[in-house]
């Protein structure tokens, strides 16, 4: 379903500080999978999702989604793509303080410009499928760290994309929380989506959860091993 | 639609305003009929008495009929006035000037 | 079209939503803004009611004045002259005028005493105007005294006041028989302050003058024209500078505008990538936040206008007055009549809205036109 052909990324490129946090990627990812990728800090996980979810262009090298190269597309096809096929749940959430739980998860819906009603009962539906219909009106910075990151994957699910993008999904998160997170990321990959992790945490990345983990160093793929647990 | 989504109360809002903006040219229109009774009584006035100037500036002889005055010559008929030329509100006059008319002013008191 | 009308109506929900986060800095904002046009909407406004009604009132002023001039100042007209005018063509009516100038220490007032000739005053009695009446605080009946320039008391007795309505043009004046004012002021019979000519066709008032101004080259002749160009202009730069004074509140406002628009805090900056990365185009981004500036200042324009509307023509510019009263004691009140330059308030429309607008327009493009994977990193 995606597929990435000797991706290159430099930041900076041709200044002194020119720093080059992707070398040569070249990766298939199929559909219906959990995918998770793993590196120390700095290998390059976080721009590589990116790239994937067409937030960033790589420097060279192409993208290709459903067979279709996406990597010279102007921005404003880059972001309808982006809007159909990827829900991004970030590290830090990035929920817009101020605004309600359901307003919040109701934002990525605003520019297609549907009904109304139906996109709020959409999104009280999802927040109630993750246990928060009674945190709905409440806003958004005052809700707890797991409550947050619930709001941020009902706000990845709005749009109903096929491709669900998590940087770090668990790093501020305890253990408990991290399961709950786990449980939810297993329905959704049950459901049929197509899951890509970035994480350090053994206890994601080696669950049973996962079914393929890629491994990340200087801006390459080390080894593409599937954990022992699963076959997938 | 519930009456309460943002968006339709500030429409209706500035709906309003367009509104009552354009209700302030019809209202222009009112009044002006309703004051024409004045606008005739004055201009019948400027007429019969054979007026020249309004009635706005009153602070010294030569601002009160711009028109009649000895053109340019400011501070003519009290050093405090201000006269209506531009140079008026830069430069006033030297303050033994004004203290001096301040106090013949006063001494000038009518005797009845 | 629907789906375009339920966009729009989705990006002001944000952006109102966004507004009251920071509720009390925005209708701060809204508030200065909405002063700054009610003021120059009200000087505007209040101004060309004026020069119309210069324009107006003064248009039954006579066509001619004939000023004898000595030594640069203007004099009484000289027995024999009205008389040497003889008959010009075009020229229905001369006439001599008495009118003088008195200081009234008591109220530190000037008032313009004036000869009613069809008034038929019986001699000691005075009609005096509505403003002078308040100011000196006097009614029909009472005596009122005052001194000439001779040092002579004189009292006279006010038979009537001029209607309030027409303070306009007649707050300050005092009408008295012929007799009494040659008294008064010592001016000998024959001798005239001026003299006025009327002239029907406004195609003959040019020759009238020239002539007039070949025959008598000791005085000068005023027309009517000048007089109403004379107002205009006195209206003009009055309203000039208190146009170049709020040139400066201007410059305060877009100094401000500046400020909180391209000083776009990093939460501003932050929420901006947020929206992108969920999935919202630049345009999209850029869209909510021309209706942010389109509702502020639509809305400041609307309350500056309708505030500075009442208070002009409602409230007679009450706090404007004291502008062109300068140091005036005798101020008439009069309520204009409102007349409205459609031009000038669609000037002051586009210098309202347009500019903040853009200001707040500019900056966001730069930061809407970034890649939005800053997000992804805290
Ligand atoms: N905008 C940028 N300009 C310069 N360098 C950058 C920029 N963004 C990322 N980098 C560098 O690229 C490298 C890869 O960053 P990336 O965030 O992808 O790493 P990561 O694997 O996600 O690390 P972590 O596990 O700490 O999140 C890092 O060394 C980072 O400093
Ligand atoms: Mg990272």
């Amino acid at each position: 379903m995606i597929e990435l052909r000797q991706i290159h990324k430099a930041f900076n490129a041709g200044r002194e500080n020119e720093f080059r946090a992707l070398n040569g990627i070249d990766l298939q990812l199929p559909a219906q999978r959990v995918t998770a990728f793993r590196g120390p800090s700095g290998s390059g996980k976080t721009t590589l999702l990116s790239i994937i979810g067409c937030l960033a262009r790589p420097t060279s090298g192409r993208v290709r989604l459903h067979e279709r190269d996406i990597s010279g597309l102007p921005e404003r096809f880059l972001t309808e793509i982006r809007r159909r096929t990827f829900g991004f749940v970030f590290q830090q959430f990035n929920l817009i303080s101020g605004l309600s739980a359901t307003e919040n998860v109701m934002l990525p819906a605003y520019p297609l410009g549907g009904d109304r009603h139906a996109l709020r009962a959409r999104a009280e539906h999802l927040l109630a499928g993750l246990r928060l219909a009674h945190r709905r009106t409440t806003r958004v910075e005052l809700l707890s760290g797991g409550e947050q990151q619930r709001v941020a994957i009902a706000r990845a699910l709005i749009n109903e994309p096929p491709v669900i993008i998590a940087d770090e999904p668990t790093a501020n998160l305890d253990t408990a929380l991290a399961r709950e997170f786990m449980a939810i990321i297993e329905q959704l990959a049950d459901a049929g989506r197509t899951v890509l992790l970035s994480s350090h945490d053994p206890l994601l990345v080696d669950s049973s959860l996962v079914d393929r983990v890629i491994d990340m160093r200087d801006g390459r793929i080390v080894a593409a091993a599937a954990p022992a647990g699963d076959g997938g | 639609m519930p009456a309460t989504r943002p968006s339709h109360l500030a429409l209706c809002l500035l709906c309003c305003g367009g509104t009552l903006f354009v209700a302030s040219f019809a209202d222009a229109t009112r009044l002006r009929q309703q004051r024409a009774g004045a606008t005739h009584e004055m201009q019948a006035l400027v007429r019969q008495l054979q007026l020249t100037d309004l009635c706005l500036f009153t602070e010294a002889r030569y601002t009160r009929h711009p028109s009649q005055a000895d053109l340019h010559s400011a501070f003519q008929e009290h050093p405090l006035a201000l006269e209506h030329f531009p140079s008026g509100s830069l430069l006033l006059p030297p303050a033994i000037l004004s203290s001096r008319h301040e106090r013949l002013d006063r001494e000038a008191e009518v005797p009845d | 079209m629907n789906v375009w009308i339920e966009k729009q109506k989705y990006l002001i929900d944000f952006t109102l939503a966004s507004l009251a986060r920071r509720k009390a800095k925005n209708l701060g904002l809204l508030l200065v803004y909405s002063l700054i046009v009610f003021l120059l909407a009200s000087v505007m406004l209040f101004t060309h009611a004026l020069r119309q009604a210069a324009n107006e009132l003064l248009a039954g002023a006579p066509e001619v004045i004939l000023q004898r001039m000595v030594a640069g100042r203007h004099d009484l007209i000289p027995p024999g002259y009205l008389e040497r005018i003889g008959r010009l063509r075009g020229v229905q009516e001369k006439q001599g005028r008495l009118w003088g100038y008195y200081y009234d220490p008591v109220v530190k007032a000037n008032y313009t005493f004036m000869v009613a000739d069809d008034r038929l005053l019986a001699p000691g009695t005075l009609v005096v105007g509505a403003g002078l009446a308040r100011t000196r605080g006097v009614a029909p009946g009472n005596l009122i005294s005052f001194r000439a320039y001779s040092g002579k008391l004189f009292t006279f007795s006010i038979a009537d006041i001029l209607p309030a309505k027409s303070e306009l043009v007649s707050a300050d004046l005092v009408l008295l028989g012929e007799a009494d004012f040659r008294a008064f002021f010592d001016i000998p019979p024959g001798h005239y302050t001026d003299i006025t000519l009327r002239v029907a066709n406004p195609l003959e008032v040019r020759n009238v003058a020239g002539k007039l101004a070949q025959q008598f080259p000791d005085s000068r002749p005023i027309l009517r024209e000048e007089i109403l160009r004379t107002y205009e202009s006195i209206f003009s730069w009055r309203e000039g500078i208190v146009l170049a004074l709020a040139t400066l509140a201007v410059l305060a406002f877009a100094i401000l505008a500046w400020e909180k628009a391209s000083g776009l805090s990093a939460d501003e900056r932050r929420e901006i990538g947020i929206l992108k990365a969920i999935g919202w185009e630049t345009g999209d981004v850029l869209r909510m936040k021309l209706w942010e500036g389109a509702l502020l200042s639509l809305s400041a324009f609307l309350l500056g206008y309708l505030a500075a509307y009442v208070h002009v023509f409602h409230f007679a510019a009450s706090l404007l007055a004291p502008v062109l009263k300068g140091w005036a004691v005798l101020y008439p009140r009069f309520e204009l009549s409102p007349v409205i330059d459609g031009l000038q308030v669609t000037t002051l429309f586009f210098f309202t809205v347009f500019p903040y607008a853009a200001a707040t327009l500019v900056p966001i493009w730069r930061v809407a036109i970034t890649d939005p994977d800053a997000v992804m990193r805290g």
